[in-house]
């Protein structure tokens, strides 16, 4: 991934509250599918950032309604791959990346998913102390090769298939 | 719970089934509402409870967590929770978290009648 020097291209700023996460989602959708991705693909980009701002409000500021999310864009080219690069931070309690982990599918439970789904879903997926508190999170998501996109699914008059999305999961 | 964090859910019961029918993107916001809902169902203990997810467009990890809360529910009294009629983006969530095995899922609520 090349390294993000600029400004964001599009940046949200919004408080820990849940009902303000359907903004956040569509802002996210709406923008990877200008890019190319296709309806599946953004709304796995989407959920990926609808679960980061879960946790930041949940475990990060601990449901406090006050606190604050910054989640910006980048639309980027890698070796020619349509790309779209989110950041997401907050000034929320810092915790060690090492500890935060996908959990065991196996144990089938409510909770914890959240970092799973944003492992599976995007790539070069990366959590940071910020210095001066709060919590970074840096992931990206390259437009598959071969995988119709957005574009090609307007022309072809069709919506993509599952299969896709599920090869791209693998 | 203001209006934003509330999900309409229509009920009704088909030859003792209980079935549910949540209207909208079900998140973080508006599960707990969800949760309280089908909480107060499964307290008369309903030998088979079919969720119709036709009109759930979005659905994340809270989502989720309040469904296998459920399932395990039922299963503690004897019920059976049935999902049915999941959208693609509701679909792509189960199968990123490969619960579509865990679950029991049908396409139509008549099919999840005869399960």
């Amino acid at each position: 991934m090349a390294e993000v020097i600029d400004q964001p291209h599009v940046r949200l700023e919004m408080l820990s509250q849940a009902r303000f996460l359907a903004a956040a989602r569509a802002m996210i959708s709406n923008l990877a599918q200008r890019l190319g991705f296709n309806e599946i693909h953004s709304g796995q980009i989407s959920l990926a950032v609808d679960e980061a701002l879960c946790n930041i409000i949940n475990h990060g500021y601990e449901k406090r309604p006050d606190g604050r999310i910054w989640v910006s864009v980048w639309a980027l080219e890698d070796h020619k791959q349509p790309t779209i690069k989110i950041i997401i931070e907050d000034r929320a309690k810092q915790v060690d990346p090492q500890v935060i982990r996908s959990r065991d599918l196996e144990d089938v439970r409510p909770g914890g998913l959240g970092v799973y789904i944003i492992r599976e879903v995007m790539e070069d997926v990366r959590y940071e102390k910020r210095e001066g508190g709060g919590m970074r999170l840096s992931m990206c998501k390259r437009l598959p090769s071969g995988a119709q996109t957005t574009q090609e699914n307007q022309r072809a008059g069709s919506t993509p298939s599952r299969s896709a999305a599920e090869e791209d999961n693998q | 719970m203001n209006d934003a964090d509330y999900i309409e859910i229509k009920t009704r019961i088909v030859d003792g089934t209980t079935i549910l029918s949540p209207m909208g993107e079900i998140d973080l916001s508006r599960a707990p509402s969800l949760r309280t809902h089908i909480s107060a169902v499964q307290a008369k203990r309903p030998r088979r409870l079919i969720i119709d997810l036709t009109a759930v467009p979005y659905m994340d990890s809270s989502g989720v967590a309040t469904l296998i809360e459920a399932m395990q529910t039922a299963r503690r009294s004897g019920g059976k929770l049935v999902l049915c009629a999941l959208q693609e983006k509701v679909r792509s969530i189960f199968e990123i978290a490969r619960l579509e095995t865990v679950f029991t899922i049908v396409n139509t609520t008549d099919e999840g009648l005869t399960v």
